[in-house]
């Protein structure tokens, strides 16, 4: 009897335990969703790179059959930079969660997608760290019970959207976990775009997140993305609203900017031809 | 035409023989940021790398600048960060990631003194133990102390050729009076300096198992991007990679070679350098800047008649112990002279077997004057 093999089983990496995410969990469903860009693509697999930082989110790298690298916590994006600098001919992936990529490593995102290196960020906002244990984070809503703000939150969560535009990423989109086949398209034009691109994926967190907002089972959060999330039609991330009534889905920024890899190796070539057209081995004072 | 090799005589400071001896080993990554005194490193490596070829990237923090490099080694490249007191304290939690992902990856300490901001324009020796010490879970580093503009240049060379050997991060801990130092460097000629390049893997990428090591405990390394399609994890991994946190086997024997392919090595990586040890009563240890002072006045102190010797340590870590415990046995007494509060000086009496150990410490950013050795010395015996 031959065994049924799932048509994206040759994206996994063999041998890893069985998956660290708990059943209902949605980072499974963007990881799915990556798969299915990578392939739609017709990408080659050995010229992708995966990087994520610590946290639920950032098991995802190892679970793809690409070179991956797993990184200290916060720390993906500049992992991420310094591989792409290095082979910029390679496409470089961040996938992490909210706590990761934007409390302990904000100051990374920042600068990445101010620079406009070409690496793509997806970030699975799940507004809170499920890994140990459902603490309140950065995109954590007002007012939201965690285990550390057990009196309701008082603290104004970032808007990842409206963050990534004002830095200057060249593309720019949220989905929730829901909308499963935006997510694959938006993945496939983060792949395929030259500069810093971003990819927020409102995600569920039943275990952690959901159960101590009254939607204790996977099918209440994904009933709750579906009533409360608009698309919006306009590259505006001034309509990027994000509260746990109104989630606001779409693509907001689509532009281009010179890539930071191709500047810098437009600098090289032509200080290399300047110091050829000059005879010169330095113009370097030791 | 070599532009990565300026074959030629110079009258340079530490700092920038320092980056030129990185371009030599072959260095061609450099991610830093601005902090006194390790800036001119940056700022020379911003004007030489495009003309190898080479990148130079400054970011937003030291936690970055590390973070890059290692992402660009494990892409292939010789990758760098420089750095000094504060900015050191930022690597620490990637200098572990280095070591559990085997990066190779150097990087420099111009040494300043501390706590916290302390005395940005003055020179110390008081990270010796940061460096051995400074990130969570054990393990074993290289570094190297500089004592002179020609060593920043002929060292940095030392701590690639190591970085790429035994897949560790390597330090350069050079005091800012070293960095900051003025005087004359050779640069050789290309052939005349050695080179170690990382062990590549020889098997079909399929077999490739990224933490297997050979017999010598060191695991050929595959690049990004070249198919092999691995995963390095930060995490306690099995020989191919993959996360295995819960089984005390793996991690203890991950653990174990982690630390056991550089003390199996300590022999070779070790590097001293002695002065009049073979009859001396009292034998001054000294390194970095120190060692000059220290070399003086051991010469001044044999012409009064008194014998005494120097062991410069090249090499802080692996620290010599073999090598001091055999000196205590003919020695009536050490004096261990560094510019902080006693950090070395704690490896020596560990080390010690037979003899006594006395300490002159140094703060403030002055160098101990040959004089203040030598009066120390009389006192010691």
């Amino acid at each position: 009897m031959s065994r049924l093999v799932h048509p994206l089983e040759k994206f996994v990496r063999p041998g890893m335990e069985t998956r660290i995410w708990c059943s209902g969990c949605s980072d499974g469903i963007v990881l799915n969703e990556f798969l299915r860009a990578i392939d739609e693509l017709g990408l080659d697999m050995s010229k992708i790179v995966v990087v994520s930082g610590i946290g639920c989110a950032g098991r995802a790298s190892g679970y793809i059959n690409v070179d991956a690298f797993h990184a200290t916590h916060g720390r993906a994006i500049p992992v991420a930079i310094g591989i792409k600098v290095a082979k910029p001919e390679l496409n470089v992936v961040v996938i992490s969660g909210d706590g990761d990529l934007f409390s302990i490593g904000g100051n990374h995102f920042l600068h990445a997608a101010r620079r406009n290196v070409g690496i793509k960020v997806i970030c699975i906002n799940n507004f809170n760290y499920g890994m140990t244990g459902g603490q309140s984070g950065p995109t954590t809503p007002m007012g939201a019970f965690l285990t550390t703000t057990p009196y309701g939150n008082i603290e104004n969560p970032l808007n990842l959207v409206q963050l990534a535009a004002a830095v200057g990423a060249t593309y720019v989109a949220r989905w929730t976990a829901f909308h499963v086949r935006r997510i694959k398209e938006s993945m496939k034009k983060a792949l395929t775009k030259k500069g810093f691109a971003f990819i927020e994926v409102v995600g569920i967190c039943p275990e952690q997140y959901g159960r101590r907002h009254k939607m204790p089972r996977p099918i209440d959060m994904m009933i709750w993305l579906k009533k409360n999330s608009v698309i919006s039609r306009e590259l505006d991330p001034s309509k990027a609203e994000l509260t746990p009534e109104r989630i606001v889905v779409g693509e907001f920024v689509d532009a281009e900017r010179p890539e930071y890899t191709e500047l810098m190796r437009g600098q090289i070539n032509s200080i290399i031809e300047g110091l050829e057209k000059e005879g010169k081995v330095s113009d370097v004072e030791i | 035409m070599r532009r990565d090799v300026l074959t030629g005589s110079y009258f340079t400071l530490g700092d920038i023989a320092c980056a030129e001896g990185a371009l030599a080993a072959g260095c061609r990554y450099f991610a830093g940021y601005p902090i006194t005194p390790a800036t001119e490193i940056a700022e020379h490596m911003a004007r030489r790398m495009p003309e190898v070829g080479g990148i130079y990237i400054q970011m937003e923090d030291e936690i970055a600048s590390i973070a890059s490099a290692i992402g660009a080694s494990y892409a292939g490249m010789k990758a760098m960060t420089a750095t000094s007191g504060p900015g050191f304290s930022l690597m620490q939690e990637n200098i572990g990631l280095a070591v559990m992902t085997e990066a190779p990856l150097v990087i420099v300490n111009v040494m300043r003194g501390g706590p916290s901001t302390g005395q940005p324009t003055r020179g110390g020796q008081q990270d010796v133990m940061q460096t051995k010490w400074g990130s969570h879970g054990d393990y074993e580093v290289i570094a190297f102390a500089p004592s002179s503009v020609q060593e920043m240049f002929d060292l940095t060379i030392e701590a690639f050729n190591c970085a790429e050997r035994f897949r560790c991060p390597t330090f350069v801990l050079a005091e800012e009076n070293v960095g900051h130092l003025r005087e004359k460097l050779v640069i050789p000629e290309p052939h005349e300096i050695k080179l170690v390049e990382r062990k590549r893997p020889k098997c079909d990428p399929k077999e490739y198992a990224p933490f297997k090591p050979d017999e010598d405990l060191i695991p050929p390394m595959a690049h990004f991007g070249e198919g092999f399609r691995f995963y390095a994890t930060g995490l306690t991994h099995n020989e191919r990679g993959l996360p295995r946190t819960v089984d005390p086997d793996i991690h203890a024997k991950l653990v174990r070679r982690l630390n056991e392919k550089i003390r199996r090595h300590a022999k070779e990586i070790i590097r001293v350098e002695k002065l009049y040890l073979d009859d001396a009563d009292i034998c001054v240890v000294a390194y970095g800047i120190v060692s000059r002072s220290a070399a003086s006045a051991v010469r001044a102190a044999r012409e009064m008649g008194i014998k005494a010797g120097l062991l410069k340590l090249v090499t802080v870590w692996p620290f010599p112990s073999d090598e001091v415990s055999r000196l205590s046995e003919g020695i009536k007494r050490f004096l261990v002279c560094e510019m902080n509060e006693g950090q070395i000086v704690r490896e020596v009496e560990r080390c010690n077997k037979c003899s006594k150990v006395s300490f002159l410490p140094k703060l403030g950013g002055e160098i101990h004057t040959p004089k203040e050795i030598l009066s120390a010395m009389r006192a010691a015996l």
